[in-house]
C-alpha cells in the first residue's frame, strides 16, 4: 500500500457569478442550439482568477484553478488562506459535496468531514435521536453509532440535556455535540473546516487535543481549515496555502504561515513611515524606530527608540497616541499609549507634537515584529489604522539568551528571558 | 468494518447519467430509517393529538365532498355509500399527491444538508415516500374501519380478488408519486416557476381521475383525459378490490405500470444528473 492518503492532480472548479434565474431557460435554449451545431457556449465567458475584490468581466470565474498536491497519511494539514481562497471549495470537492470542473482526486480511506456546525440537527429531536440522524448522515452505521454512544455523550459534555430537542441548546452546546459526533467517526481522513470558533476555551482545547490525538496518536490524516492560527500551528506540520483560488505554496507550516501574515502588506517593510495621514483633527506625519546605540544596530542589547511626529488641529478630550507591538506571528505583545504614566484625562489644545517611546535592551528576543500605531479619540474614533505600520528585525549578536529566532508552533518573538542557571 | 467501497476513492468531474450507485445507496439504509422517524417524530412534536392528525385530514375532506360532489352536486358513487366511495378515492390520491409534492421541493428543502455533507442524494426522496407510507398506512386504517362500519349497516360492498393487486399498486403510486417528485425537484433548481405550477396543478390533476366520481359517469368528451391519467386506473382497481364496483381492464393498468417506470427511470436520471452540480447553482 502507497503512504499517500489524497492525492489531487491538476483540480479546478469553475463557479457561475451573479444571477441564474433571469432569461435562463432562453439561455438554456441558446446554449442547447449552439451545442447541436458545434459550436462553443455563447455565454461561456470565463473571468480572470478568483478575486473577490475585483469585478471579473466574465461571468465564470475560477474558484480553484490547477491545484495539485499529495498528502501522506497520518499527516496533519492546515489550509490557510484569505476569505474567498477557494478552502471551503476545496474541501467540498474532497467530501464529494460538489464535483470538480476538471481534474481528479484520488485517495484512501473512508473521510469524514466536519463542515459546519449540527449539520442535518433537526430543532425538535433530542440530543440522542440527533446523535444517531447526524452520525447516520456523516455515513455511519447504526450499529457503530451505537458502539460509541457513550463515549460522544461524554466527549461532548452535553449528559444533562441529551433527552432534550436540540432547538433548546445554547449554539455552544450544539457544536459541541457535533464535534463530538464527526470526532468519533471510524474515519482514516477528518476534515475539519472553522468550527471551534463558538466553543469555549475549554471545548476549543479538548478539540484540538482530540485532532491532535487523531493525527499524531491514531496515525490519521487531518484536513484543518481555519484562520485561528495559532490553532493551526500548534496541530499542523504540512500547510496548504490558498490564495484566490490557487494555490501559492505546499509546505511546512510555519513558513506558509508567515508567508500569509506578509502577504498584502505591499509597502516596504520598513523602520520608517513618511507621509502625511488622518483627519482634521489630527495628522500624523513621521514614525519612526531605530536603536539608540546606532553602531550596534538592532540588538537585542539595545535600547529601541520610538519616534511618532504630528500635529493635533483641534483641542481634544481623550487623544489616544501610541502603537501595539506584534509578532511576526500577529500576536498582540504590548500596548502603549503616550499618558499611560497620567492619572487623569486631560485636553490637548492644537500642536505640533512629537512622541518618543523607548524598548529598554534586554526586553525582546530575536525576531521580527511589526509596531501599529493608533491615534485617535477616546470613545469617539480610531484616526490611524495599520496604514502607517513600521518593521523592525531584531538580532542577537552577543547577548543573554537564544541567539536564534525561536520558530515554530507559534512562539516566534517573545519577550527574551534571562532564566538560564549557569551550572 | 471497513467497506471495501470506501477504501479508495476517485473524484473525478463527470460520470455518466446512469451511473446512480446503487450499492452504495444501499450502504445509507440506516440513515433512510432516522430519516423516516425523524419525518415521523417532527410531525407530532409539540401536538396534543398527535398522531391523531392522520385521521382529521381526510375525515373532513370526505365529509366535505359528501356535501359538496354526493350533495349538492348529486355526482354518483356507483351506489356505494359516499364517505366510503371518497375515502377510497382521497386515500390513495393523497398518497401519490404526498409523494409528488414533498419529493418536489427535496433539494430547496435540503439545500444547506446537501451543500454541507455528502451522501447518496437519492436517500432524502425515498426516505420521503417511506414517510408518507406510515401516513397512509394509519389512513388505510381508517379505511377499513369505515369499510367495517358501513358493513354491520348493512350497506352492499364486498372485496374482490383483485385486491391481491394492493401491494402492485401501492408500488405504482409510490414510484409515480416519486418520478414526478424527483423530476420536478431537478427542475425546479432552475426554473423556481415550476413550484408554483405544482403547488396549484397538483389539485387541479385530482378532478382528472375518478377521486370524486366513477368512471362510468364520466363526460365523454374528457374520458381520454381522464382514462389516460396514470392515477385513474390505479384508483379504480383499489376501489374494485376493496369495494367490489371499479372499472377495471388489464391493458389500462399495464399502460399506467408502462407510463410510472418511464418517468421513474426519468425521475431518477435527471434526479442524479443535477445533483451533481446543484451545490453550485441552488
Amino acid at each position: 500500500m502507497s503512504d499517500i492518503a489524497i492525492k489531487a492532480e491538476n483540480v479546478s472548479k469553475l463557479y457561475q457569478l451573479g444571477e441564474f434565474t433571469t432569461g435562463s431557460l432562453n439561455k438554456d435554449f441558446e446554449r442547447w442550439w449552439a451545442k447541436i451545431r458545434g459550436k462553443e457556449d455563447p455565454f461561456l465567458m470565463v473571468g480572470e482568477v478568483n478575486d473577490r475584490t475585483s469585478k471579473a468581466k466574465g461571468n465564470l470565474v475560477w474558484s480553484l484553478k490547477d491545484i495539485d498536491f499529495e498528502i501522506k497519511k497520518g499527516e496533519a494539514v492546515g489550509i490557510i488562506g484569505r476569505n474567498g481562497a477557494g478552502k471551503s471549495t476545496l474541501l467540498k470537492i474532497l467530501t464529494k459535496v460538489t464535483s470538480p470542473t476538471t481534474g481528479k482526486i484520488i485517495g484512501e480511506g473512508r473521510i469524514a468531514s466536519l463542515l459546519e456546525v449540527g449539520t442535518g440537527f433537526h430543532p425538535e429531536l433530542t440530543g440522542r435521536e440527533n446523535i444517531f440522524l447526524n452520525g447516520a448522515i456523516l455515513g455511519m452505521k447504526k450499529w457503530e453509532i451505537l458502539k460509541r454512544f457513550d463515549d460522544i455523550v461524554e466527549f461532548s459534555g452535553v449528559e444533562r440535556y441529551i433527552d432534550t430537542p436540540v432547538k433548546r441548546y445554547s449554539s455552544g452546546m450544539y457544536v459541541r455535540l457535533a464535534f463530538a459526533v464527526a470526532a468519533h467517526l471510524e474515519s482514516e481522513i477528518l476534515i475539519v473546516d472553522e468550527v471551534l470558533a463558538v466553543g469555549d476555551a475549554e471545548f476549543q482545547k479538548k478539540c484540538i487535543g482530540k485532532m491532535n490525538d487523531v493525527s499524531k496518536g491514531q496515525g490519521r490524516t487531518v484536513l484543518f481549515v481555519s484562520h485561528h492560527m495559532a490553532a493551526i500551528s500548534a496541530l499542523c506540520n504540512t500547510g496548504l496555502y490558498l490564495k484566490n483560488g490557487r494555490l501559492v505554496d505546499f509546505g511546512n507550516m510555519n513558513n506558509l504561515i508567515t508567508t500569509y501574515f506578509n502577504e498584502g502588506k505591499l509597502k516596504p517593510k520598513s523602520t520608517v513611515w513618511t507621509g502625511s495621514d488622518g483627519d482634521d483633527n489630527i495628522k500624523l506625519y513621521n514614525c519612526s524606530i531605530f536603536p539608540a546605540d546606532l553602531e550596534n544596530g538592532f540588538s537585542t542589547t539595545t535600547d529601541l527608540i520610538i519616534e511618532m511626529e504630528g500635529e493635533v488641529l483641534k483641542p481634544i478630550l481623550g487623544l489616544i497616541m501610541g502603537f501595539t507591538l506584534w509578532s511576526e506571528h500577529d500576536y498582540e505583545l504590548a500596548y502603549v499609549l503616550y499618558d499611560d504614566a497620567e492619572g487623569s484625562v486631560k485636553t490637548v489644545d492644537p500642536q505640533y507634537f512629537k512622541k518618543i517611546f523607548k524598548i529598554p535592551a534586554n526586553t525582546l528576543a530575536a525576531g521580527k515584529y511589526r509596531i501599529e500605531f493608533d491615534v485617535g479619540i477616546q470613545y469617539v474614533k480610531r484616526v490611524i489604522h495599520d496604514n502607517c505600520d513600521i518593521f523592525f528585525t531584531l538580532v542577537n549578536k552577543d547577548g543573554l539568551g537564544r541567539k536564534f529566532p525561536a520558530e515554530g508552533r507559534g512562539r516566534t518573538s517573545m519577550f527574551r528571558p534571562n532564566w538560564t542557571v549557569k551550572n | 468494518m471497513m467497506h471495501e467501497s470506501d477504501k479508495h476513492w476517485e473524484i473525478k468531474p463527470e460520470s455518466s447519467l446512469l451511473d446512480v450507485k446503487i450499492k452504495e445507496t444501499l450502504e445509507y439504509r440506516d440513515l433512510l430509517w432516522l430519516l423516516v422517524r425523524r419525518d415521523f417524530i417532527s410531525f407530532y412534536k409539540q401536538t396534543v393529538l398527535g398522531p391523531i392528525w392522520f385521521f382529521i385530514q381526510p375525515i373532513f375532506t370526505v365529509v366535505m365532498y359528501s356535501l359538496i360532489f354526493g350533495g349538492v352536486a348529486g355526482i354518483s358513487t356507483d351506489n356505494l355509500p359516499k364517505p366510503l366511495f371518497y375515502l377510497a378515492g382521497i386515500i390513495t390520491w393523497n398518497y401519490f399527491s404526498d409523494c409528488l409534492i414533498k419529493t418536489s421541493t427535496v433539494f430547496r428543502d435540503n439545500a444547506i444538508i446537501f451543500g454541507k455533507v455528502y451522501f447518496p442524494r437519492l436517500i432524502m426522496p425515498v426516505s420521503i415516500i417511506f414517510s408518507n407510507l406510515i401516513r397512509f398506512g394509519v389512513q388505510l386504517l381508517l379505511f377499513l374501519l369505515m369499510m367495517l362500519y358501513y358493513h354491520l349497516q348493512g350497506a352492499h360492498f364486498h372485496p374482490t380478488v383483485f385486491i391481491l393487486l394492493f401491494p402492485l399498486l401501492l408500488l405504482l403510486m409510490a414510484s409515480l408519486g416519486l418520478g414526478l417528485g424527483m423530476i420536478v425537484s431537478a427542475l425546479t433548481t432552475k426554473y423556481r416557476d415550476l413550484a408554483f405550477i405544482v403547488s396549484f396543478g397538483v389539485p387541479l390533476l385530482m378532478y382528472s381521475t375518478t377521486v370524486v366520481y366513477p368512471l362510468s359517469v364520466a363526460p365523454k368528451q374528457f374520458l381520454g383525459v381522464i382514462k389516460y391519467n396514470p392515477m385513474t386506473p390505479i384508483i379504480e382497481t383499489f376501489r374494485l378490490g376493496f369495494l367490489g364496483t371499479g372499472s377495471f381492464s388489464w391493458h389500462l393498468l399495464i399502460y399506467s405500470a408502462t407510463v410510472t417506470f418511464l418517468i421513474l427511470l426519468g425521475g431518477i436520471i435527471i434526479f442524479n444528473k443535477v445533483q451533481k452540480s446543484f451545490v453550485d447553482t441552488v
